[in-house]
């Protein structure tokens, strides 16, 4: 495999670049003053149920510094659980539970963790390391998402989520990224998980990647990509599309996990989502957008977005088509 | 898209504004566009011996006033015990010592600094009044040689300054013919000039400068012809009638006035000494173009501390620009957006390779440190503030180390900005607990090279000089950061990320 690919190339392919993106896509669509909304997991929760949206059920929130040193007891009838700084990025910061044995918690990894150390992590988060600017934040304890049996084997010490890009409402791509050994049972690519490119269209299995490169089978269980196929498809779609509403957001990703008993859930909201989802599907973003930028308010409602969505954007209509050629 | 041409207008003037007003700082000030370039100038040294009576003691020189050809840039005198004062009077300008009581020899020093500029720049003041010829008085027998000795030069001339030409020729010949001889023999051949052209009614004044020349000693003044033509005075070669001011001539005496008086004294001699020195062209045109619109908006114009720290700032904007660069058009990581050029100007303090090393070993040192106070369960603030402390006796000892081992090179740390190195240690030691060691190499390696680069452009001398001498190179870099700010072309990093889209879709 060559090591570079060429920009004229790049441009031909329709691949999104990191400036374009910023310039043309964030910076056009995503007026700052809506960013605190997805910026802070708590205030996208708050606004979800609110909307009706399902999410992951929040135990508690933790505020101040104080209340850590009883963490314990509140942690005490939950057998499994996360704790996520609310104003983290990048999935740092992002502490899994499995469960708890005589006092120890135990991670997906398997790792025990102490309370000392859960303390010292809440503490941290409170402080703000975690937080984008550093600012003072708010820990977030929230139920702990049940692998969907479907995914069973594809994902490592880790629950799957599934990324939608969203531009006006419309879905454009969707990815899923399964956690790794790598990875730390993170989802997030540059961690080291995989990317599975699924077609907008059907919810199969495009391509997978890891560090961007091909790959066929799930380096740490072996199974085989292929063979995935989103179930819900429709209803996942519609879920993500459904945040355009809710934050007013042009171009957002939304996080989606399958809980075994809730069905799909939306975990988080990203005002600026990264690009490695383009990888993963083997396909640029930059013409499906432009090619919705041009379509003016064709489309009112929700479903009648996702129906397009579909119906233009999948692998088997054309989707591989280049950016010139629209 | 009108906003588009708006700012593409806006980046076009900032860019034009840039360069025209470098240029005209360039042209008015004679600042040089490059650094290193040097200027000549002239030290010139009048030396005044005599012998005092023990009486009080009157010394009066005369001094060169606005000499055609060179910029007065500074004097001063060297007299022990002697009151000095600078008297002018019609423009002309003569130093005058002064002491109650002198016996015995004494020498007295005049030393003047001068810069040679083009003779057209040289400014003269207002038109000097038109003086009359003063009247001459000859023998019986001169009289008629005078005025024959005049038809033929007025003969073979047709205006007053190929006359003056002509009759500086008859005169000045090897053999001068009968007429020239018998003045010549009455009258040396300079005051005879004077004298004759004054009684054809020409103005004329007889003038004493210098004939520049590296290194001489024991130079007296070379008399020259100055005659009044028109609305000026020209100067002419009494032996060569070479009309104009000759090259490296200094003017010192013109106006008609004794060039040294002496009262209580005698056995008065004057003699000059010169040099030539190089002085840079910058510092020069900052001396030289004191009064200049540019020169108050110069920042050379300030005290020597506010310059230093200016010059930094100033240098900021090209650190900028690298980092903008290295960002956007590249896609380096770096932790922390400015974090680089902070490091950038410490290196300009302590020098690329010292400071790197001090650098690398000062945040390698702080993690290792770091590593064991995430063990105590700590505050982040707090432990931020530890490592603040302990950063800093790590500089202490470091200094300390290094000046016992006798090099100066450990004293250089303590230019890093400190809560910067803190932050740094703070944030790679999370980087590596949450993304492993390769991430922590990644950004910390993105940071120090375009920390690098940053520092190689502003310690370019000719970087530093532009941006200093002529900070408005500033608004070209503002114009290229805002058109890189408005690029949405791939990074150079990316041609890499998506290598892997290439593969299957190749045809």
């Amino acid at each position: 495999m060559k090591w570079w690919v060429g920009p004229a190339r790049l441009r031909r392919l329709g691949i999104l670049g990191m400036n374009c993106r910023n310039l043309d896509f964030i910076g056009r669509y995503n007026p700052r003053r809506l960013y605190p909304l997805v910026d802070d997991k708590l205030k996208t929760k708050i606004l979800a149920e609110r909307e009706g949206i399902p999410v992951p059920k929040l135990h508690f929130a933790l505020r101040e510094q104080f209340r850590v040193k009883r963490i314990g007891e509140m942690l005490r009838p939950l057998a499994g659980f996360a704790v996520k700084p609310a104003k983290g990025s990048g999935g740092r910061g992002i502490l899994v539970i499995q469960g708890q044995e005589n006092g120890a918690y135990v991670k997906t990894s398997g790792r025990r963790l102490d309370l000392g150390d859960i303390k010292r992590h809440i503490s941290n988060i409170l402080a703000g390391l975690y937080s984008l600017a550093g600012t003072p934040d708010v820990a977030i304890v929230e139920e702990l998402i049940e692998l969907d049996p479907q995914f069973a084997g594809f994902s490592h010490e880790g629950i799957p989520d599934i990324r939608v890009v969203v531009f006006r409402g419309y879905p454009v791509m969707a990815m899923l990224r399964l956690a790794t050994h790598e990875s730390d049972g993170k989802a997030n690519l540059h961690q080291g998980a995989v990317g599975v490119g699924l077609d907008i269209a059907t919810g199969r299995c495009l391509m997978a990647v890891q560090h961007s490169l091909p790959l066929k089978v799930h380096p740490d269980t072996g199974a085989d990509f292929s063979r995935i196929r989103v179930p819900d498809w429709p209803e996942i779609l519609t879920l993500a599309a459904r945040c355009h509403e809710m934050t007013n957001l042009g171009y957002l990703g939304a996080d989606i996990v399958l809980d075994r008993r809730r069905g799909p859930l939306i975990l988080e909201l990203n005002a600026r989502p990264g690009l490695a989802i383009q990888v993963a599907s083997d396909h640029g973003l930059l013409a499906r957008l432009r090619r919705l930028e041009s379509l003016g308010n064709t489309h009112a409602t929700v479903a009648q977005r996702v129906e397009f969505a579909m119906a233009s954007f999948g692998r088997d209509l054309g989707g591989r088509k280049g950016f010139s050629e629209y | 898209m009108r906003s588009r041409l708006f700012f593409y207008i806006i980046v076009l003037v900032l860019i034009v504004a840039g360069c025209a007003i470098a240029w005209q700082r360039h042209l008015q000030t004679q600042l040089p566009l490059l650094p290193g370039v040097q200027a000549p100038i002239w030290l010139v040294e009048a030396r005044v011996d005599f012998t005092a009576r023990g009486e009080p003691v009157t010394v009066n020189l005369d001094i060169p006033d606005d000499p055609p050809g060179f910029y007065l840039l500074d004097e001063q005198t060297a007299s022990p015990g002697y009151g000095f004062f600078i008297l002018t009077e019609n423009g002309n300008r003569r130093g005058e010592w002064s002491i109650r009581q002198a016996d015995g020899p004494q020498t007295l020093y005049y030393k003047i600094q001068l810069v040679p500029i083009p003779l057209a720049a040289t400014s003269r003041g207002e038109l000097p009044v038109a003086p009359a010829a003063t009247s001459v008085h000859w023998e019986e027998a001169e009289v008629v040689a005078a005025r024959q000795l005049l038809a033929v030069a007025r003969e073979r001339s047709s205006n007053p300054e190929s006359m003056t030409r002509e009759l500086i020729k008859l005169l000045a010949a090897s053999e001068p013919e009968q007429n020239a001889a018998l003045l010549l023999s009455a009258t040396p051949l300079v005051p005879l000039l004077e004298k004759l052209l004054n009684y054809s009614q020409l103005p004329t004044r007889i003038v004493n400068g210098l004939y520049l020349e590296d290194g001489r000693r024991n130079q007296q003044l070379t008399p020259k012809l100055e005659v009044f033509v028109g609305d000026r005075w020209l100067l002419f070669d009494p032996r060569t009638a070479h009309q104009g001011v000759p090259e490296n001539f200094l003017l010192w005496n013109q106006d008609r006035r004794s060039l040294l008086d002496l009262s209580g004294g005698h056995n008065s001699q004057i003699r000059f000494a010169m040099l030539s020195q190089n002085l840079p062209a910058a510092q020069l045109a900052s001396l030289t173009a004191a009064d200049s619109p540019f020169a108050l908006f110069g920042v050379h114009s300030l005290p020597v501390e506010e310059q230093a720290m200016l010059k930094m700032l100033l240098l900021l904007p090209a650190g900028a620009l690298v980092l903008v660069f290295m960002r956007i058009m590249v896609g380096v990581q770096t932790s922390g957006t400015f974090m680089p050029i902070l490091i950038a100007l410490a290196f300009l303090q302590t020098t690329l390779l010292p400071g790197l090393i001090s650098f690398v070993s000062i945040v390698a040192f702080g993690l290792l440190l770091r590593g064991y106070l995430s063990g105590l369960n700590l505050l982040l603030v707090a432990r931020i503030a530890t490592i603040v402390i302990i950063v800093i006796f790590i500089i202490v000892f470091s200094s300390l180390f290094g000046y016992r081992l006798g090099f100066n090179t450990g004293m250089t740390v303590n230019f890093f900005p400190i809560i910067i190195i803190a932050w740094t240690i703070e944030r790679m030691s999370i980087l590596w607990e949450d993304e492993g060691p390769g991430e922590v190499l990644v950004q910390g390696g993105g940071s120090l090279l375009v920390a690098v680069l940053a520092y190689l452009l502003m310690q370019w001398s000719v970087m530093a000089h532009l941006s200093f001498y002529f900070p408005e190179i500033n608004l070209i870099i503002v114009a290229l950061i805002m058109l890189m700010g408005n690029y949405t072309g791939y990074k150079l990093t990316e041609l890499h990320r998506f290598r892997a889209v290439d593969q299957q879709g190749a045809p």
